[in-house]
């Protein structure tokens, strides 16, 4: 329920969603939000990811209506509108906040299920992670239907390490007899797993502070490497991942790539196609891209 | 070099079966599924599911979810004008009133030559004092109750109601959801369809977005139904009435939805109704100050500093054509003479008429529009100067200005009422349809079918009554 362009207005830095907008990339082929004729940088500006003058940049993803942009604004200190149903945000938010220093962009995506492009929310959430390669990417997760939400954050690992899970309404799921063992689901996934209640602006500390580490870490996790139960599935994944390592050699989520490609991901293929790929294996160091 | 990549891809992935997309998602989901299984731990004897269970028994039930929904809204409107009354009167006295005449005061004093204290004082000053007192009471009552049942997760539930009607109608089920996005602003409701992936579907909501009462008309109903409907009834049934009356309107908003999408489904947008699931998500006690602040700071005054924004210059405006004369007449006055015969039919006036031209930018400042261009042009015939038939203050003024000067009746008051939900978007929301249709065509059915919708049922009723009365 906010004013003619979904509420970005107040923000420090509006930008509306890349495949959308079509004031920023009038530049670009119509269509092609992602295409990789341009320099990384204006690339990545269209991705709505472009460091500007900020040390790191923060992408913000998770299910539709797990509080992401009560998550938002409790890092932001801004005040946009919350509302309790899915689907709410439809244009991007931004904002920026400061912590240890260090100056973060924080840019957040749409809520989707998954990042299987499946409609063009998905879409831009993939383009932004894969492409636009944040320094942390905060995962909202709402701890009362895990299960739902655990889809997303194993894709999302998949594709990298610079993972923060925020495990959020850890109080909602108190009150229904709920307990998640954020300690286990650490050891899982490899990364930082924050319970918080972001409503009651409890946890924000420890995520800020998973953040600057992993925005910080010289050596994130690798990628996921999840196996598929069906050997000729898991075969055909295998084959294509080398060779997709040798075409694009040091692109860190080949595998994830491959399956892409194996399902006939119009993206991904466009990215092979024009090389665009190649680029992800040199992955530029937060200090570099500062400047 | 880089087909060869997609060559193997494709070589692969035809010796794999057709489903591969099911599979990988399978194992994705039986991996979180493990996951979440080892990570949670559920006390089934807390589990407090139940009460939500209960409410959704009620507020989703076939026939007692449409009751509910009736009176919740209801409610709201009721609250809102009762409790919009006495700020209303407060701050019309306040800046109507006394602010007119001291400002004008001041510019007379200081020696201001009369067309700039006219056009800043008269027109200017007086449509924002105006737009203030009408409008300001009733958002900031408004705007936090409808806040409210929104963070508590009722309007989901409003979506599962009327997705079954919509599936009907041929239209997506998140059409519920655009509309629910429209009764706050129509074209954040028209950004809002973006949620719906086909593109006919997308075009239904999009067009049929307008009627959703949006922000900038809700004052005018809410106006309408207190001074001119609830003044019918006795004093104490007055407010139920006029919540009523608002509510009868917004019921046939959803109707004309309802009806439009059937009837584009079944005519240039033919197609069938795609499948979704909509997530209901479980009800959150809502945090009352700090939405009663986000409301207010995120919707009242952002709505109020549009309407001001808006109100300024088309007071300008108002003051310039009812002070420019052409021949023997103001231009106001011509151009209310060449609306009126239209008006007439319509059961309106020509002075309602002029008022949702001068305010194609913003709905929000029609009532202040009218009242301003019936006073100016009124003024000859009560042989009263602006300002000094004010003096009655509050909304029995605004009423008796608009019977007095303007020669309204009850008819008058409901045929606007109708026009409020059934004429073309404000410019914002068409600029809004542009984008994101990108087709001109679609843009100007979207722009005039409300209108002519308008015509044709204002046209009607007037016709009716005229017949019978």
């Amino acid at each position: 329920m906010r004013g003619p362009g979904g509420g970005t207005e107040d923000l420090p830095t509006p930008r509306p969603g890349p495949s959308q907008d079509t004031h920023d990339s009038h530049d670009a082929a119509p269509g092609c939000a992602s295409c990789a004729l341009s320099t990384g940088g204006a690339r990545l500006a269209r991705l709505g990811l472009a460091p500007g003058r900020h040390d790191h940049v923060v992408a913000l993803a998770g299910n539709p209506n797990t509080g992401k942009s009560t998550v938002f604004n409790a890092l932001t200190g801004l005040r946009q509108h919350v509302g309790n149903w899915s689907g709410k945000t439809v244009a991007r938010a931004e904002g920026g906040f400061t912590y240890g220093g260090a100056r973060y962009r924080l840019v957040d995506l749409p809520g989707t299920y998954s990042l299987l492009s499946t409609s063009a929310d998905e879409d831009v959430a993939r383009d932004a992670l894969l492409f636009g390669q944040p320094d942390v990417v905060v995962v909202v997760v709402d701890a009362t239907r895990l299960e739902r939400n655990l889809p997303l954050v194993l894709q999302i690992r998949q594709i990298t390490g610079r993972v923060v899970v925020a495990l959020n309404l850890v109080d909602e799921a108190r009150r229904h007899g709920l307990t998640v063992d954020a300690r286990h689901l650490t050891r899982e996934l490899g990364v930082p797993v924050v319970p918080m209640a972001a409503r009651r602006n409890e946890g924000i500390p420890d995520l800020l502070a998973a953040i600057a580490q992993v925005a910080g870490t010289e050596d994130a996790p690798a990628p996921l490497r999840l196996v598929h139960k069906d050997p000729a599935l898991e075969e055909a994944v295998t084959e294509l991942a080398g060779r997709v390592a040798g075409r694009f050699p040091g692109v860190p989520n080949a595998r994830w790539v491959a399956l892409r490609l194996l399902e006939g991901d119009p993206g991904i293929e466009a990215a092979v196609r024009d090389g665009t790929l190649g680029e992800l294996a040199t992955p530029a160091t937060p200090v570099e891209r500062a400047g | 070099m880089s087909s060869d990549l997609l060559d193997d891809a494709a070589r692969l992935r035809r010796a794999l079966p057709d489903d591969v997309g099911d599979r990988v998602v399978e194992s994705l989901y039986t991996d979180a599924a493990r996951l979440a299984s080892t990570s949670v731990d559920r006390d089934d004897a807390r589990a407090r599911l139940t009460l939500d269970r209960a409410l959704d028994r009620i507020l989703t039930h076939r026939v007692w979810g449409f009751v509910a929904m009736g009176v919740l809204f209801f409610g709201v409107f009721w609250f809102t004008i009762a409790g919009a009354a006495v700020p209303s009167d407060l701050l019309y006295v306040l800046l109507v009133e006394n602010g007119h005449a001291w400002l004008r005061d001041v510019f007379v004093a200081a020696g201001a030559p009369s067309f700039v204290t006219g056009l800043l004082v008269d027109g200017v000053y007086l449509a924002t004092a105006w737009v203030v007192a009408v409008m300001l009471p009733p958002m900031a009552i408004f705007f936090p109750l409808f806040t409210l049942l929104e963070d508590f997760g009722y309007l989901p539930r409003v979506a599962f109601n009327l997705d079954r009607l919509f599936a009907r109608s041929g239209a997506h089920g998140k059409q519920a959801l655009t509309m629910m996005m429209g009764y706050g602003c129509n074209a954040a409701g028209v950004t809002a369809t973006r949620i719906i992936d086909s593109r006919r579907e997308r075009l239904i909501a999009i067009i049929t977005n307008n009627f959703s009462i949006c922000n900038g008309r809700w004052p005018t109903l809410i106006l309408m139904g207190t001074i001119f409907v609830g003044a019918v009834v006795p004093p104490g049934l007055a407010g139920v009435v006029a919540a009523g009356s608002v509510v009868a309107v917004v019921i046939l908003g959803i109707g004309v939805t309802l009806a439009v999408s059937w009837t584009l489904s079944r005519t240039v947008l033919r197609g069938e109704s795609s499948v979704y699931s909509l997530e209901l998500p479980p009800y959150r006690p809502p945090q009352l100050w700090r939405t009663l602040w986000t409301s207010i700071v995120d919707r009242t005054l952002k709505v109020l500093k549009r309407a001001l924004m808006m109100a300024a210059p088309a007071g300008a405006v108002i003051w310039l054509i009812g002070n420019v004369h052409l021949g023997d007449a103001s231009l106001a006055a011509h151009l209310v003479n060449a609306l009126e015969p239209l008006g007439w039919v319509l059961g309106l006036n020509g002075v309602i008429l002029l008022a949702y031209l001068v305010a194609v930018p913003a709905n929000e400042i029609i009532i202040p529009t009218i009242i301003m261009l019936t006073l100016t042009l009124g003024a000859n015939t009560v042989g009263a100067a602006p300002g000094v038939m004010l003096e009655l203050g509050d909304d029995a003024a605004v009423g008796s200005v608009l019977v007095t000067a303007g020669g309204w009746t009850l008819l008058t008051a409901v045929n606007l009422m109708l026009f409020t939900l059934l004429h073309n978007p404000c410019s914002t929301t068409v600029l809004t349809i542009w984008k994101e249709t990108r087709s001109a065509r679609w843009t100007a059915v979207a722009t005039l079918l409300p209108i002519a919708l308008g015509f044709l049922v204002c046209a009607s009723v007037a016709g009716v009554v005229r017949a019978f009365g």
